[in-house]
């Protein structure tokens, strides 16, 4: 038998995961150079959906890009909208009404609210549990149904002008928003009796995926993943913008680094995103949601502009350069998926294939987002 | 802002590094740093010392812009030199010949890649930006200061055919992987 041991040699396979794993959710491909169970090499192969947003902004007007902000992360489309108009309002000097910023902040964290729950339910989904994707789902239908009546639409909002909004709410989008922060509060407790206490969860996302705070930062990591790894960061409070100042909100951090971190911060912004929306029902200003002054066509003086804002992923940033016209000059759009999943091929060396999910749906991916 | 100062301090030390504090409430970032093509990477290890994060890494194509700015510069000289012909006729001199205007020839086109840098715990942004020619375009990389740059630079090659020296892999990231077109130069044509 020694001699058979002896001429064992190593030999590594290669594993394509994707593009049309489950896991992945949407088209991303991972090639791994696997050991057995154990990744020697991941590389994650992009660009599946990618239609070229940033091309498409350059032959149509500041107005007409709109609708493509709500089509690249469509889980937390207001939040795109969001950095998009901030960024060409700055760039045009256009003031924003009071109420029409309250209503914006309002309806993004409802917005960041259902991205959360839907990550709950297809993160637990990855891992095996069937059941608390029916009770997010289940929560996530109201917050959908809300923003319908405001926005007129479900998933891929274009819902913010610049200076302003498409639509005011009204008296029943108040009461239906109150009544769900209230029913959500009172469901919070549930999920985390049901989900995070149960012992096979904490057994797949303890230690796993560990992703150091130097690491974040080398790949420019933002959101609940460098918040995951202990670093106080949100552009929220560390680049106050829209009527965030106003607002009294923590920022959840956990200093572990592993799955499980993520998984509690995203959990813990769900309850600051209430917190939120329930002081904006509360200093909702009359007035009107357009500015008087804003212009028709948008021409914003040459130069370039950046605006930075937090969507539910992390970091969402638009580099904006002007010429001047009435349409941009050059549009970049700076995507928190992007750089988060650039840390996975480093991060999964060494883990098991299995782990790897488990780490993977932590990061919170929307391809259509990455590959623009 | 003690990130600030010492990226200020340590830029000082660089020759082609041209440092202008910038409005943020218009512009949207602190700082804005123009170096020489040949200097990206001691700015990313100067960044990197500093404690900030990269954000991305782009281009601008700008192309025409050097014509468009020698036909300012000629449109200039011609309304100065009528101007001069018309004072002199006023004066009721005979009016001088017209001298033919002179003007240099338009330049290279350029194309332009900027660096975003961001901190996590100042408010502070940084941009970082180089030139260079648009028929040569090449610069190093900055992917063994920052790996998270690899991606961004792959992306910047695919959209602008900008190479990156020393680069690991700069096979198409995005664009299908048999790609020999670069969709944001502004004379590409689909």
């Amino acid at each position: 038998m020694s001699h058979l041991a002896s001429d064992l040699h190593k030999e590594t396979f290669v594993l394509n995961m994707g593009p049309q794993h489950p896991a992945t959710h949407g088209v991303l491909r991972v090639k791994l150079v696997l050991d057995g169970e154990y990744i020697v090499e991941a590389d994650p192969v992009l660009g599946y959906i990618h239609r070229m947003h940033e091309k498409m902004g350059e032959n149509r007007t500041w107005a007409q890009f709109m609708p493509n902000t709500g089509r690249l992360d469509y889980l937390s489309a207001l939040s795109y909208n969001h950095g998009y108009v901030c960024a060409v309002e700055r760039a045009a000097g256009i003031e924003v009404p009071e109420r029409a910023e309250v209503i914006r902040v309002m309806t993004v964290e409802l917005n960041r609210i259902s991205s959360h729950l839907l990550w709950f339910g297809a993160y637990l989904l990855d891992l095996g549990g069937f059941t608390p994707l029916l009770y997010a789902f289940d929560d996530r239908e109201q917050i959908l149904d809300l923003l319908e009546s405001v926005t007129g639409s479900r998933l891929t909002y274009c819902y913010f002008r610049f200076g302003g909004l498409y639509n005011d709410i009204d008296d029943n989008f108040v009461t239906g928003l109150k009544a769900f922060v209230q029913r959500l509060r009172s469901r919070l407790p549930m999920y985390h009796t049901l989900v995070t206490k149960n012992i096979i969860l904490m057994k797949r996302l303890k230690d796993i995926g560990v992703v150091s705070a130097d690491m974040c930062r080398r790949y420019g990591a933002t959101g609940p993943v460098a918040r995951g790894s202990g670093i106080e960061y949100d552009v929220r409070k560390n680049e106050p913008y829209s009527a965030y100042p106003e607002f009294d909100f923590d920022i959840p951090v956990y200093p572990e680094g592993d799955s499980m971190a993520r998984y509690m911060v995203r959990m813990d912004e769900i309850e600051q995103s209430l917190r939120i929306i329930e002081q904006a029902i509360a200093k909702l200003p009359e007035g009107p949601i357009m500015a008087e002054k804003a212009p028709k066509i948008v021409k914003p003086a040459p130069g370039d502009y950046y605006q930075a804002v937090e969507a539910a992923r992390g970091s969402f940033g638009v580099r904006l350069v002007s010429d001047g016209t009435n349409t941009p000059y050059r549009l970049k759009l700076r995507s928190p998926s992007f750089c988060n999943l650039s840390l996975f091929a480093e991060a999964s060396q060494g883990m098991l294939v299995a782990d790897a999910i488990a780490f993977m749906g932590s990061l919170d991916l929307v391809i259509p987002e990455i590959d623009r | 802002m003690a990130a600030v100062e010492q990226v200020k301090t340590a830029l000082a030390g660089l020759e082609s590094a041209k440092v202008a504090a910038t409005a943020y409430g218009k512009k949207g970032f602190h700082l804005d740093v123009g170096v020489a093509p040949d200097d990206v990477v001691a700015v990313a290890e100067i960044m990197d010392r500093a404690g900030f994060f990269i954000e991305a890494v782009t281009g601008v194509d700008w192309l025409g812009e050097q014509a468009a700015k020698a036909a300012e510069a000629k449109k200039k000289a011609e309304a100065a030199a009528k101007k001069a012909a018309e004072a002199a006729a006023a004066e009721g001199g005979e009016a001088p010949a017209p001298a033919p205007v002179k003007v240099p020839a338009p330049g290279p086109d350029e194309m332009e890649v900027v660096y975003d840098f961001s901190h996590y715990q100042e408010t502070c942004r940084v941009a970082v930006r180089t030139r260079v020619l648009r028929s040569k375009p090449e610069l190093a990389t900055i992917s063994a200061v920052f790996p998270g740059a690899n991606w961004h630079e792959r992306e910047t090659h695919d959209f602008f055919g900008i190479r990156f020296i020393g680069h690991p892999d700069l096979s198409p990231l995005l664009l299908p992987e048999d790609a020999d077109f670069h969709p944001l130069l502004k004379d590409f044509k689909a």
